[in-house]
């Protein structure tokens, strides 16, 4: 494992503005009811535990196709083939290099390969659904998956989730750890999804919508989504030290 | 350059599909010489089980180094340890980790030290934002006592944060809200 000097390690990490990340307790997602904590959360200094952070890659990427979801079986999964791309930098605009990516989704019918999503909408044999990459140099990351499609759930009547991938980053620091969907534009079922809105600040939401690119869609062979992640980056003290 | 952070969203029911893996609770291999088990229940403010939700702990080695990118002070010299183990609930809410006791390691601003201590998220459908705890051994009074974390959170309710010796390890329970609400932190 490659080491990265001490002096480009920030010794602490700036906190979110508010309305960035949504409440615990959000009435109109029902499952937060009896889940969120209700005493205050107390302030955690970022000591060396949390400015360092697990590096996953060698232990998670499994193989070359690790990041193409329609390669994994004997066929192709039916649906709609997508790439979805974009960058992992922090919020100084600084790419996270090396660092782990997941996903995992739904099929094009909406429905998960999970034993306990059993809504009736076909199961594809030749679609698993999670996927896994390295951010590069420049911090980018690349899946080729199919779209997935929106599906019910039972939060309230008529309640269906707008159709999203799911993401998972470590970043380089335990303080960075983010988990996320990613949604697709123009989905019709944006103003009614509770945990969509969860997000307070609209501007926030924006930022959890891929942008479709023609420039990047693959003539005769893939439509692309480009999805940037940005995760908190350093507190504004300087860390760097004079000597 | 400042960018707008992407908002956090739940891990949802299904994340089984893409996030855990056969060997992710194991922070260090079960038969690596001082290998302990800390294993125990998430449980919802009805104290019922919650059988989707997921635990990821993060720490030092027992010299209280880290296996990070970082070049904090010298890389865990103990073969093998990974630091970071990523564990499912099964249907009774139970999870279990397998890692090794950590050591002390500086406070924040290099004063003192801190006891030993294990950092956690947990993720579950119903949490739109990672719950973020700390695990301590309640067999470290003296180094919990001039813990300057430990030091604020309010006396009562401290012991939410204590692993209890068993046999073979320790056991952590998390108390998502209710009577016995374990301290979450911001971060």
């Amino acid at each position: 494992m490659t080491k990265t000097h001490v002096s480009e390690t920030p010794r602490a990490y700036g906190y979110e503005p508010e309305g960035t990340h949504p409440p615990l307790d959000s009435p109109g997602y029902r499952s937060t009811a009896l889940r969120h904590p209700k005493e205050p959360l107390v302030h955690l200094p970022h000591t060396l535990t949390e400015i360092t952070g697990p590096q996953l890659g060698p232990h998670r990427i499994l193989g070359e196709l690790d990041h193409d979801l329609t390669r994994q079986h004997a066929g192709e999964p039916i649906g709609e083939r997508i790439t979805v791309s974009g960058r992992v930098l922090d919020t100084e605009g600084k790419p996270l290099r090396n660092t782990l990516v997941e996903i995992w989704q739904a099929n094009s019918a909406g429905r998960y390969m999970h034993r306990n999503d059993r809504w009736p909408a076909p199961l594809d044999p030749n679609f698993t659904g999670a996927g896994r990459c390295m951010t590069n140099d420049e911090g980018r990351y690349e899946f080729v998956t199919i779209k997935p499609a929106p599906y019910p759930w039972g939060n309230h009547y008529n309640a269906w989730r707008p159709a999203h991938i799911h993401f998972s980053l470590l970043g380089r620091a335990f303080a960075q750890r983010l988990v996320t969907q990613m949604y697709f534009p123009g989905d019709p079922f944006f103003e009614l999804d509770p945990i969509f809105n969860a997000v307070r600040d609209e501007r926030a939401r924006e930022r959890m919508i891929s942008r479709f690119s023609i420039e990047k869609t693959q003539p005769d062979w893939a439509v692309a989504y480009e999805f940037d992640i940005v995760l908190r980056g350093p507190a504004a003290t300087p860390f760097e030290e004079a000597h | 350059m400042t960018l707008g952070p992407t908002p956090s969203q739940t891990v949802g029911p299904f994340f089984a599909i893409g996030l855990p893996w056969a060997a992710g609770p194991e922070a260090v291999a079960a038969d690596a010489p001082g290998a302990i088990r800390i294993h125990g229940h998430v449980l919802d403010g009805a104290g019922e089980p919650v059988p989707d939700a997921m635990v990821e702990t993060w720490q030092a080695d027992a010299g209280g180094r880290f296996a990070d990118m970082w070049d904090h002070g010298g890389p865990s010299g103990q073969a093998g340890f990974r630091g970071f183990a990523r564990a499912g609930t099964d249907d009774d809410g139970s999870f279990g980790i397998v890692t090794l006791k950590p050591g002390r390691m500086p406070a924040a601003g290099g004063g003192g030290a801190q006891a030993p201590h294990i950092d956690v998220s947990v993720l579950a459908r119903g949490l739109l934002h990672r719950c973020v705890t700390r695990i301590y051994f309640a067999d470290e009074p003296e180094a919990n006592a001039a813990d300057p974390v430990l030091g604020t959170v309010p006396e009562e309710r401290r012991a939410t944060l204590l692993a209890e010796p068993v046999a073979g390890g320790y056991r952590f329970d998390i108390h998502l809200q209710g009577p016995g609400e374990t301290v979450f932190f911001a971060v």
